[in-house]
């Protein structure tokens, strides 16, 4: 790779010696992106908008907020009467971590179509589950803040199973409380960790990055990319696309903050937490019902924790366990079918964690639970070795291969290219 | 190009309407009895409060409600978004005592509240407040409509919902009964009848208008900074949406060569 040559004497002086505009150049500028990327691939920047957002919003939020019991339900409060514009920055803090989920779980399913996740691909995959599993720690941490009554039970619940660790777990519980229950100390380090924790998300953001930068995206086909004819430099074409789609987003976003910020929330939040009225229901925010739902359908306390649990480590071990040499679902047609059945499975998950556990619920989250590990311990390894395959075509600039993909190349090429 | 473009405006247009219109009342079913669905001038992205309406509310809530609820987050300084001038809100304040203090005795002292003070609450704490209630709690009313699902709707049909109690439902010593309270029977004996309050302006006393106007004034008191919200919103709205047609345009201008390939 050619150093680019800069014209303003202080750049040139600084890069020199210091090579930040080289590298801006390298890796936002000319780096080479496949050019058939759809729309799908807008969601990782949008990933990284929120994380901005989240972070400037809620440092603002932290200089008036009161980490303390007594105090902080009423300072939340504050913000959103008396702070200027504070009711603005709460409900983008609020409503961005749920948006930053629903981003991040399209990524993720993104991912799993295309086969992201393949060689050599894998670091990059981990990664993103890593960063999953910090945003889940740092939103439900987050959540404790407000300190209304789903904070302090949604807190209680979830600290509790820990408790089911064979020998040590009550030590466990105590100790991370801080004391014998959810309390001020418990507040006071969720909201330090709190504090920490999207920086950490950073810190792994940039690695995904990094290891993303080394191979390049993936894209549609899910085939390599073969030379200079099959991409297109990041800037200007990428910049572009993923400018309009965080306009889109944003557009979206902006109707839920400014119309209906609590529609995604729940009213119990607005009621100070109180220790000794449990709530008839207790229910996290919707982007965990999937994962409290299996948790609940274990009959066993320790045996949800793990299940749950192991709803990630799965994706952590992924690219070994589908061994199929094609990436793209667009040329696995039973894969392609299994993952529609296991989205389905996931929003019925979702579903689930969010009705009582009793009756039909119960059943039909057990099967749901079963049916999301059988897709990823069993049909993903014996889709490997017993499907089928399409032909791949040769290139991304040349998408057409002879046998059976004949219908409209014209029409197609159209759509890879947007 | 022209069709792609209204395509997507279509399908981001056909998004934002959905969340502003049709997705709100999905979420009615209150706690569990039965609600009235009302419509309210602060519903929906052009939602406004009507100040009258807040005033003949506030009235209601200080002569009937005050007595068991506080209004802890609502300092008399706020009654301006009401169309109170200065001059009435230090009239209203100097109405109520809060206590102060120390002094350079070191003693607490009752005085006038200024506008700066938030409206007292009526029971020093909430053991006080269960005392004087028969062991319920009469909670704090700055985030009920906030704090209940479809709350507007549900603080209505809880203030109209007391009703005799059907044939062999036992209602304690109490307890009253109630169409919309989850469970039917509540600690709170009927606050409003209708026609025992005498408005300004000649206000419709009926027992309906009366909550409609106490609902709107606790719609206020939860969400006080509503109107500003969605009144930049729609400002937002707007600027999104030309930005929208702005980043795709350029978008389509720079891909241009891409596509002739
Ligand atoms: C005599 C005292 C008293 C008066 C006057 C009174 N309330 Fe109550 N209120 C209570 C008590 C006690 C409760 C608790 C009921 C329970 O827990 O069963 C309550 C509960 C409530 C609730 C909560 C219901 C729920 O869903 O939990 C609301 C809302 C409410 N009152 C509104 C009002 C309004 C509005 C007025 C004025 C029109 C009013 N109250 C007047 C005593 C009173
Ligand atoms: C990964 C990024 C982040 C996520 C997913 C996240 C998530 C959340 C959530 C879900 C809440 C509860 C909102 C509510 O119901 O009121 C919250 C509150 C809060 N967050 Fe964050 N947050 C993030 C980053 C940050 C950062 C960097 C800070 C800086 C200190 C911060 C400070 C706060 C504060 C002070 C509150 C309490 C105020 C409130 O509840 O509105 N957050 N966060």
């Amino acid at each position: 790779m050619s150093s680019p040559e800069f014209k303003n004497p202080v750049v040139k002086w600084i890069d020199h010696r210091l090579p930040v505009f080289s590298f801006m150049h390298h890796e936002l500028h000319e780096y080479p992106t496949p050019r058939n990327l759809s729309y799908l691939w807008n969601l990782g920047s949008l990933a990284g908008l929120a994380l901005v957002t989240m972070i400037v919003t809620g440092i603002i939020l932290a200089m008036h907020y009161t980490p303390h019991v007594d105090h902080a339900f009423e300072s939340v409060e504050r913000i959103m009467r008396d702070v200027n514009h504070g009711w603005l920055i709460r409900y983008i803090h609020m409503n961005g971590a749920s948006f930053f989920f629903i981003v991040v779980y399209i990524h993720i399913f993104r991912g799993l179509y295309y086969g992201s996740y393949k060689a050599p691909r894998e670091l990059l995959w981990i990664l993103g589950v890593l960063i999953l599993l910090l945003m889940m720690a740092t939103a439900f941490m987050g959540y404790v803040l407000p300190w209304g009554q789903m904070s302090f039970w949604g807190a209680t619940v979830i600290t509790n199973l820990f408790s089911a660790i064979p020998w040590v777990g009550d030590s466990i519980v105590v100790w991370l409380w801080g004391g014998f229950s959810v309390d001020n100390p418990t507040l006071s380090r969720f909201f330090a960790l709190h504090y920490l924790m999207p920086f950490m998300i950073v810190g792994v953001v940039i690695l995904h990055i990094i290891a993303l930068h080394r191979f390049g995206s993936n894209n549609p086909l899910g085939i390599d990319v073969s030379g200079k004819q099959d991409t297109i430099p990041f800037h200007p074409y990428y910049t572009s696309k993923d400018l309009f789609g965080a306009m889109v987003f944003l557009t979206i976003f902006a109707s839920a903050i400014f119309f209906y910020p609590n529609f995604l929330g729940h009213p119990d939040n607005y009621i100070p937490a109180n220790p000794l009225q449990t709530p008839a229901h207790i229910v996290p925010e919707w982007y965990f019902l999937p994962f409290y739902a299996i948790l609940r359908a274990i009959p066993d306390k320790l045996g949800g924790v793990l299940f749950m649990f192991g709803a990630i480590a799965v994706l952590f071990i992924l690219p070994w366990l589908d061994r199929s040499p094609v990436r793209s679902g667009r040329f696995r047609p039973l894969f392609k079918l299994f993952f529609w059945v296991l989205l389905a499975d996931c929003v019925l998950l979702g579903y689930l964690g969010g009705k009582p556990a009793e009756g039909i619920y119960v059943t039909l989250s057990r099967l749901a639970t079963a049916y999301y590990f059988i897709h990823f311990l069993v049909i993903l390894p014996l889709l490997s070795v017993v499907e089928k395959t399409r032909p791949l075509p040769q290139s991304i600039s040349m998408p057409v291969t002879g046998a059976g993909m004949s219908a409209a190349p014209a029409a197609k090429r159209g759509k890879a290219d947007v | 190009m022209f069709k792609r473009v209204s395509q997507i405006i279509c399908a981001g247009g056909i998004a934002v309407l959905a969340s502003m219109g049709g997705m709100a009342p999905a979420m009615a079913a209150g706690a569990g009895g039965d609600i009235v669905e009302h419509d309210w001038t602060f519903d929906g992205p052009f939602g406004f409060f009507d100040k009258a309406s807040l005033q003949r509310g506030f009235q209601v809530y200080r002569e009937v409600c005050a007595s068991c609820h506080g209004l802890e987050y609502i300092a008399f300084r706020n009654f301006s978004d009401l169309g109170y001038s200065e001059a009435e809100i230090k009239a209203i304040a100097a109405e109520y005592d809060v206590t102060d203090g120390p002094n350079e005795e070191g003693e607490m002292f009752t005085r006038a509240a200024i506008p700066a003070d938030r409206v007292p609450s009526p029971y020093a704490n909430e053991n006080a407040a269960r005392a004087f209630n028969g062991g319920a709690y009469p909670p704090d009313l700055s985030l009920i409509t906030k704090a209940r699902p479809n709350g507007a709707n549900y603080l209505y049909s809880l203030l109209v919902g007391y009703k005799d109690a059907p044939q062999g439902k036992e209602v304690p010593d109490g307890m009253y009964y109630n169409t919309a309270y989850s469970g039917n029977l509540i600690a709170m004996p009927q606050p409003l009848y209708g026609d025992d309050i005498e408005l300004a302006g000649d206000g419709d006393t009926s027992i309906e208008a009366l909550a409609e106007d106490l609902v709107a004034f606790l719609a206020w008191a939860a969400e006080p900074e509503m109107e500003s919200r969605k009144r930049t919103g729609i400002a937002v709205m707007l600027f999104l949406f030309v930005m929208c047609f702005v980043s795709y345009g350029s978008m389509r201008y720079i891909w241009a060569d891409i596509k002739k390939k």
